[in-house]
């Protein structure tokens, strides 16, 4: 229980640490990281969609 | 007179380069003939064996393409002495961050699941039970890790990277025409045109050769070594050095089953072995030899690859220059991570055959991300000062990251629906 404690206290901290982006967001970076966001979106629907295609064919 | 003094003074020159590389050898070469690992054998062997020497040309594209990829992180790590987790934590914030280091863990786990499959099938042609082969691996993984010091960890990778040039008495060892080898091999083509198998093995090809984990792995490991700005250009001519070798040894893989085995199907390096052994005995050996080291190779890289970068973000002592006591959670990610992988081909009816199928699609979730931090990273002026990527490098680089997300991503989502692009 406390080693759960300690690591969530641990993320809190990491989050807190790195909670402002030091890179300075410029036009083409923050283009860039929509484009990753809607990539990685897309990506994560194909996923669930083969895995709900293969449910009931029982795969 | 003045020709000898010249010679002397030349030679000394040399020498002394010489001497320069070899104590700043290591990050780069490991980390492209691990590139070599237990899948990348399969993939090459498959190559071979299906269209013989015709596809040699492609693989040496992919020299300049690792080289000027794997370069840029031996710059960010010499510059900011972070690795490359906590360089997208710093710079993306926390977000990024996790995505990156969870997607990597999750990526190193199961290709070191496919790492110890292809260890454990190597070693099996030799008679040597599966569960003997796991635990001789975690035991000498232990081993070289422990003794506390990064430099010995690096001489150790190296001997074992000069293992992997086994194929090259192979390729000699089956008497391929060499003719045969310049003419169909240098001259590009696409034999019988651009199908679906061969855009797949294309695709694999290149997925073998960039892995998100080399990214993470060589900057932690350019960090943990210590290299400094000054060293950079060696850094960058090791780097050179190894994606030359990875893809000489790929070439002669190709050579070794594009001469004995054209034209027959290969799903794995170990039934390629297999089916060697009965045609010419030391070669279908060699090439199990040659599976069993490329699987440890890429162990010992990716299990590090996680390790260090859980240890840069949760701020543990995470250097192979400390023992247990001083890094206890780095060496307990490390042998635990290394420990459930090695389990998991032992396990009775392990969907191993899943499991390759989610390191392609979770890989491709991961590098594209990874990669064009990297870039936006090098383009950070105030921190990376001289060393930012030029508008030359930034074309080079951003051409080949943009061509490496549109075939890996075709790659992994012809993974999950096998009849999309026929």
């Amino acid at each position: 229980m406390r080693i759960i404690k300690q690591f969530s206290e641990k993320i809190r901290e990491i989050n807190a640490r790195y909670a402002r982006p030091k890179v300075e967001m410029s036009r083409a970076i923050k283009f860039s990281l929509t484009g990753l966001r809607i990539y990685l979106f897309v990506l994560v629907v194909l996923l669930l969609y083969k895995f709900i295609t293969l449910i009931p064919a029982g795969k | 007179m003045d020709f000898f003094s010249t010679l002397y003074y030349r030679t000394k020159k040399v020498l002394k380069s010489l001497k320069m590389y070899l104590a700043i050898a290591g990050p780069g070469l490991v980390v492209m003939i691990a590139d070599n690992d237990a899948g990348g054998i399969t993939t090459y062997a498959a190559t071979g064996a299906k269209y013989g020497y015709h596809l040699i040309w492609f693989l040496l594209i992919l020299i300049p393409v690792a080289y000027y990829v794997q370069e840029m992180t031996v710059r960010l790590g010499a510059v900011t002495k972070r690795g490359h987790a906590e360089a997208i934590f710093e710079s993306f914030g926390a977000f990024w961050g996790w995505f990156s280091l969870l997607d990597l863990m999750v990526v190193d786990w199961l290709t070191l699941v496919t790492e110890f499959v292809g260890m454990t099938s190597a070693l099996n042609i030799f008679g040597v039970p599966p569960w003997l082969t796991v635990a001789g691996v975690i035991g000498l993984m232990g081993i070289i890790v422990l003794n506390g010091r990064y430099w010995t960890w690096e001489k150790i990778a190296l001997g074992f990277c000069l293992l992997n040039l086994v194929y090259v008495p192979a390729a000699f060892m089956v008497n391929p025409s060499v003719k045969e080898i310049v003419g169909n091999g240098l001259i590009p083509n696409l034999p019988g045109g651009l199908n679906n198998d061969l855009f797949f093995l294309l695709m694999a090809n290149i997925g073998t050769t960039i892995a998100p984990w080399m990214l993470f792995f060589q900057q932690s490991s350019v960090v943990d070594k210590g290299l400094q700005e000054k060293d950079i250009k060696m850094g960058k001519a090791d780097t050179l050095f190894g994606a030359i070798i990875t893809v000489a040894v790929a070439i002669f893989i190709v050579v070794v089953t594009g001469t004995l085995l054209h034209g027959v199907p290969i799903d794995d390096a170990a039934t390629a072995a297999r089916m060697l052994m009965g045609i010419n005995h030391f070669t279908g050996a060699l090439l199990a030899i040659g599976l069993f080291d490329a699987g440890l190779l890429g162990a010992i890289c990716i299990s590090l690859a996680s390790s260090w970068a859980f240890g840069e973000i949760f701020g543990w002592a995470h250097s192979l220059n400390t023992n247990v006591k001083q890094a206890p959670w780095f060496y307990a990610s490390y042998f635990f991570t290394l420990i459930t992988a090695g389990i998991v081909p032992l396990i009775p009816g392990a969907p191993l055959v899943l499991i390759t199928l989610f390191v392609q699609v979770v890989a491709v979730t991961l590098l594209p991300a990874a990669l064009v931090f990297l870039i936006l990273l090098l383009n950070d002026r105030k921190t990376m000062g001289e060393y930012a990527n030029t508008p030359l490098q930034n074309w080079i680089t951003g051409g080949i990251v943009v061509a490496i997300i549109i075939l890996s991503t075709m790659y992994g989502i012809s993974a999950l629906f096998p009849n999309v692009f026929k």
